[in-house]
Parts: structure tokens; C-alpha cells; sequence
């Protein structure tokens, strides 16, 4: 039985800053998960990923991060995809006090 | 201390215009990262979590105050204030800017500093006793060696690209603190028969993913030898060891595969192949690198001072008697400085905390800075009489913490709040433990103990040599931790035993706290340690600690 395929967001790290940056449907990054594309379909997923690895002067790093719908956009499944989105826990330095 | 030459000066420049190059063709995509990483690595720079990370080398954990006060000044301006003193002896900044990268690399050349060799598949910053030089035990201050060792493993030709990171530590006194059997190649000062200085070697030790003890490659290598039989080592090393597999990559496991006979055959062989080659310039070089690393100036004056200070404030007294160390010349201490005050991330110092500690080696302390594995910062030569003054100036700048080797004086990786191969946060761990033991206002009585974390099997936090270590996993998406005990990282190196199944990072501290409160009831008296105890009693009455449920389940 093939495995069902989890909602997705393409995420990198900025070239410049080296922070983490999400995809959007308008194929700009944003530094704010909430507006990535949520990729629900494998293929696409997987289309716009080799999309997002091409722009090599922008980020570094591509992939695919599981992640999931909320009211306010899709928001991360696992702890280390939520530190990226936050920051880390010892300063408040990072997307916690820059968004 | 040892000064950069012209050559070295170039050298670095040359290096920086070389990178500064490389950067503009990645920002302009001339670059992929693909092709960009392996450069930017050769150069200390990685991408982690929420940034690039610069780690720069302190060679042999050496610095003077002009050194301390760049990277203070390098923090200010490309940072945010802030660096991390590292496990190996180094300093991170957590927030570099990729373009940035190569002017932080120039101020560093400024100062006769670099980040050269601070990743990648090369011999990797040496390492040494941070009490080099100073330590009463010493038989030589072991950074002339350290240094000559830098100067030939760095842009070493042959070994650019070795099977995998190799990393080397030198002591020069008998009791261990630079960790040399859980490095590739471990260095110890002996004296043979007639009482001349030599080198113990030590091969393939080191933590990780397969924890292993180095064993003695040569009990007795003179000292005229050393630089040609490392030469050797990494050579056979680097055609011995394994390319195909990352994971069993170290000369630990080409040791362990191989054997330590086999291993000596090669390493004899190749020596006496090289040897000749060696006519001597190394030791010319070794005897200028030696009068660069003369002892300073001691001078002679009452501690009469000292002695009433510690009469009259207990807080100095408990200071003092916690952070300072047996020093070889008389009226003097070494200091250790606590980067690790409770609640605070270990081994991370603030810009003005540097400048606080540049200008107290100035004037106190010989102008000499080092930097511990443990992720303290040391006045190596600080003479007594001065000592309260110092104290007072420490506390000013939040830097008098008094627990060293203490519970709270604990290492700790970056971890998941900054490292990208980390599987668990190890700073908020190391915060919780020591706010804990703060509150409870015991650690002076529970005595020396080593606690160290790791966030991944990496083992950056050295926690297989804590007396308790603790290592962050992640189980089925949630941080977990791993206790091990009985770890021990000086000459009677020991990898810790895993006490049973991890705890989640909400138990991880109660378990610690009643791990250690437990080992209170358990000792013998007060002079018996953590470790001693733990080696009298075994495994069973810690894990029954540890583990009490199950205990009663496992009984009924």
C-alpha cells in the first residue's frame, strides 16, 4: 500500500541572513510560515520543490517540511520546524521578535 | 605568546581575499550552494537553524586581551553582542550575515586570528590544557607544541581532504583536562627512564555516534619525533580509513577495524619512511615557537591582602574557593572565570563581558586569556594579592559565579536552538538544571560534578564523559533525554553507562535533581563524589533512583 502523503510547505534558508523562509503560491519567500503554499499533493509538491531549488541566488537548502492547515495558515507538525519559525529559546533574537 | 610572522599574516589575508571572492560569486547564483559549502566550510562557516554560524579558532585556547577585545568588537558590529565559547576551545557568533562574513574574517586577520580549519574533512583546531603553562603539575607548557602542530596542519597539502574531521589535544601536566582520550590523536607529556620530556600518543579516541577510548599508540616518543609520527598517523590514516561509510569514517573505528597492532605497524613503517625528511627546520621552528611562550615575568609580593579578604567577605572566600586553581609560581592562582551563571546559556559571554575579562589579563593577569573546553574563560596568571580586586571587577560585569566543577558549571551544546543536526535543545536543559540546584542551594555541598549535554549523538557536549551526561533525542517527534552515568573525560577516561529508557524534557530536570539529592544518602561522607560513589555502588542503586515505579513493579 503506498503511504499516504502529508501536507507540505517548501522551506530554505535566506542566502543572506540564513534564516528560514517558506515558499508562497505567488513563488515570492516569505519569512512567516503562515503564508507558504500548503502542498497537499505529492507531485506538485515534489514540482515545487525543483521550482524552489533553482533560485539559487535567494536561498540555500530546500526541502519539503511536513506541516499542516490552521485557521491561520498551515503551521508546523514537528519541534524543529517550530524552532524555525520562532527562533531560539535562550534570547529573544530571531522571527519571535523580528515578525 | 606566539605572534603571527609575515608568512602567517599573508597566508590568512591571501585567504580572506580568496573567500571574499567566493562569497560575491555565491550572492551573484555564479555559485550554487553545492558548489559554495565546501568553501565556506574551510573557512568555519556553516548554516544552521536561524543563521550562519562563523566559528573562529583560538588556537590551543590562547588569547591575549587585544584578541578578546576584537572578538568583543567583532560581536558588536556583525553580531548581536554576544559569542559562545565551544567545546573545542572556539568561539561561535550565531548571527553572521553571509556578506558580512569576510569583513568579521579580516578583523579577526587583524588580530592574528582566523577560522580556518574549523570545519571539514582537515585537522581541525588544536586543542590543549587551558591551565597550559600555568598548571603546578605541568611538566612544559604544551602550547609551543600545540602551535607547531597549527602551523603544520594548517593548508597541510596531503591532508585537505581526510576520510573525515580529525582533531587533536595536547597536555603537558598529569592530570588530564584536555580530554586526550576522546581525540584523534591525544598528546601527554611523559618523562622517559632518563627524565627527558616526551609524548605519550593516543589514537582513536573520541565520542559520537561509537564512543571510544583512545589507546596508547606509543608509550614514549621523544620529542624531536613528534611532528613526523603525526605525519605518519594521519598518513596511514588517510589511506587506511574509510571513505564509504561517513558514519565509520574517524580513525577510531580504521583503529578499531584494524587493530592497534596493525595500526603501529603502518604508523612505524611510514615514520620510518619520513623521518629523514624531517632535517631539523621543524625543530629550529619548535625552539622559536618555545622562546615565544617563555613564562611571563612573576613577581614577588605579599598575599597578606588576599588572605584578609578572604577573611573578611564570604563571598570571596566562597569564590576562591571554588575557581581557583594551583598556579606553579609562588603567590599566584589560576581563576577560572564562570561563563556559566545560573540560568545563563553556558559558554555564552556578552561584548562587554569580553572587554571586562581583556582588561583584567591586562592589568591583572600577564595579558593571557584562555578559553576551556568546558566553556569557561581562564586568567591564567593572576597573582594573589590582586586576586580581590579581580573578584570585584567580575562581579560587576555578572562574572563571578562561584561553581566551578560544580552542578551547575555544566557544558552544554548549541543544541536545537541553533544547530542544524541537533535532535533536541540542550541550552534550556543545562538553564533548568543549574536554576534548580541554585534554588535548592546545594551544590556546594554535593561537590565536584561533571554534567554535560549533548543535543544529538554527536556528542558536542562531551556527555559520554559527564559524570552524568544527558543526551537530547527525538522520539517520534517529541525531545527526549538519555541519562548515562559514570563518564568520566580526565586520565581514567570512562564512557558513561546508559541508565535505562530517556525521559521527556519535562522530567529530565526532577530526574537530575533526584538523581543527585539521591547520591547524597548514598555516599560514603562528604569527600566521596558523584563518581566516586557511582564507581563503589555500581549502576543498580542510581537506576533504582532514577527509576522508582518500575522499581516497585519490578520488586512486587
Amino acid at each position: 500500500m503506498a503511504r499516504t502523503f502529508t501536507p507540505k510547505v517548501v522551506t530554505a534558508n535566506a542566502l543572506l541572513e540564513g534564516d528560514a523562509v517558506w515558499l508562497a503560491e505567488d513563488d515570492t519567500w516569505t519569512r512567516d510560515i503562515r503564508e507558504a503554499e500548503l502542498l497537499t499533493d505529492e507531485a506538485h509538491a515534489e514540482l515545487r520543490l525543483l521550482e524552489a531549488q533553482s533560485r539559487r541566488d535567494e536561498i540555500a537548502g530546500a526541502y519539503l517540511a511536513d506541516a499542516k492547515a490552521t485557521e491561520d495558515g498551515p503551521a508546523p507538525t514537528h519541534f524543529r520546524e517550530e524552532f524555525r519559525t520562532r527562533g531560539p529559546s535562550n534570547y529573544a533574537h530571531g522571527k519571535q521578535v523580528e515578525l | 605568546m606566539y605572534t603571527y610572522t609575515d608568512f602567517d599574516e599573508a597566508f590568512v589575508r591571501t585567504r580572506v581575499a580568496q573567500f571574499r571572492a567566493q562569497v560575491e560569486r555565491r550572492i551573484d547564483g555564479s555559485l550554487t550552494e553545492d558548489e559554495f559549502k565546501p568553501l565556506r566550510l574551510m573557512n568555519g562557516l556553516y548554516l544552521q537553524l536561524h543563521a550562519y554560524m562563523l566559528r573562529v579558532a583560538v588556537p590551543y585556547g590562547t588569547l591575549n586581551p587585544a584578541q578578546m577585545r576584537q572578538l568583543a568588537y567583532i560581536a558588536d558590529r556583525w553580531d548581536k553582542g554576544y559569542g559562545h565559547f565551544t567545546t573545542r576551545q572556539n568561539i561561535q557568533y550565531n548571527w553572521p550575515k553571509l556578506q558580512d562574513v569576510p569583513d568579521m574574517l579580516d578583523a579577526l586577520a587583524d588580530v592574528g586570528m582566523h577560522a580556518i580549519q574549523t570545519s571539514g574533512n582537515t585537522i581541525r583546531n588544536v586543542t590543549a590544557d587551558h591551565f597550559a603553562g600555568a598548571a603546578a603539575d605541568e611538566i612544559e607548557d604544551p602550547r609551543a607544541i600545540a602551535e607547531l602542530l597549527r602551523q603544520w596542519s594548517t593548508d597541510h597539502p596531503e591532508f585537505q581532504f581526510l576520510p573525515r574531521k580529525f582533531k587533536i589535544a595536547v597536555t603537558g601536566a598529569a592530570h588530564d583536562r584536555a580530554v586526550t582520550k576522546a581525540h584523534d590523536i591525544g598528546l601527554r607529556m611523559v618523562r622517559n627512564d632518563a627524565g627527558e620530556p616526551g609524548f605519550e600518543v593516543i589514537v582513536g579516541g573520541g565520542l559520537g555516534r561509537t564512543p571510544m577510548v583512545g589507546k596508547v599508540l606509543r608509550a614514549f616518543l621523544p620529542k624531536a619525533d613528534l611532528l613526523p609520527y603525526c605525519e605518519a598517523i594521519v598518513s596511514v590514516y588517510n589511506l587506511l580509513g574509510r571513505r564509504d561509510n561517513k558514519y565509520k569514517a574517524r580513525i577510531k573505528i580504521t583503529v578499531h577495524e584494524n587493530g592497534l597492532e596493525k595500526m603501529q605497524e603502518l604508523v612505524e613503517a611510514r615514520f620510518a619512511d619520513i623521518r629523514a625528511d624531517f632535517k631539523g627546520h621543524d625543530q629550529a621552528l619548535l625552539a622559536e615557537i618555545e622562546a615565544a611562550f617563555a613564562p611571563p615575568a612573576f613577581v614577588t609580593k605579599s598575599t597578606d591582602g588576599y588572605e584578609a579578604a578572604r577573611l573578611a567577605n564570604p563571598a570571596f572566600r566562597s569564590w576562591s574557593d571554588t575557581n581557583l586553581s594551583a598556579h606553579k609560581a609562588d603567590g599566584y592562582a589560576i581563576v577560572s572565570i564562570s561563563i556559566k551563571k545560573h540560568g545563563a546559556t553556558p559558554g555564552d559571554a556578552t561584548s562587554d563581558q569580553m572587554r571586562v575579562m581583556a582588561d583584567l589579563a591586562e592589568q591583572y593577569g600577564h595579558g593571557e586569556l584562555r578559553i576551556s573546553h568546558e566553556q569557561n574563560v581562564i586568567l591564567p596568571h593572576v597573582h594573589k594579592s590582586d586576586l580581590p580586586a579581580v573578584y570585584a571587577a567580575l562581579r560587576e560585569a555578572d562574572l563571578a559565579t562561584a561553581n566551578i566543577g560544580l552542578a551547575s558549571d555544566i557544558i552544554a551544546c548549541p543544541g536545537m536552538d541553533y544547530c542544524a543536526l541537533a535532535t533536541a535543545r540542550s541550552i534550556p536543559i543545562a538553564q533548568e538544571i543549574a536554576t534548580r540546584f541554585d534554588e535548592l542551594k546545594i551544590e556546594h555541598e554535593i561537590g565536584q560534578l561533571k554534567i554535560k549535554i549533548s543535543g544529538c549523538i554527536n556528542a558536542c557536549g562531551h556527555h559520554h564523559v559527564g559524570h552524568i551526561g544527558i543526551l537530547g533525542l527525538d522520539r517520534a517527534g517529541v525531545e527526549n533525554y538519555q541519562i548515562t552515568l559514570g563518564g568520566d573525560g580526565t586520565e581514567t577516561t570512562t564512557i558513561g553507562e546508559r541508565a535505562g529508557p530517556g525521559f521527556s524534557a519535562d522530567e529530565i530536570v526532577p530526574a537530575i535533581e533526584r538523581l543527585v539529592t539521591g547520591y547524597l544518602s548514598l555516599r560514603q561522607d562528604a569527600d566521596e563524589t558523584f563518581l566516586q560513589a557511582y564507581r563503589r555502588l555500581g549502576m543498580e542503586p542510581f537506576k533504582a533512583i532514577l527509576y522508582p515505579r518500575e522499581d516497585k513493579a519490578n520488586a512486587a
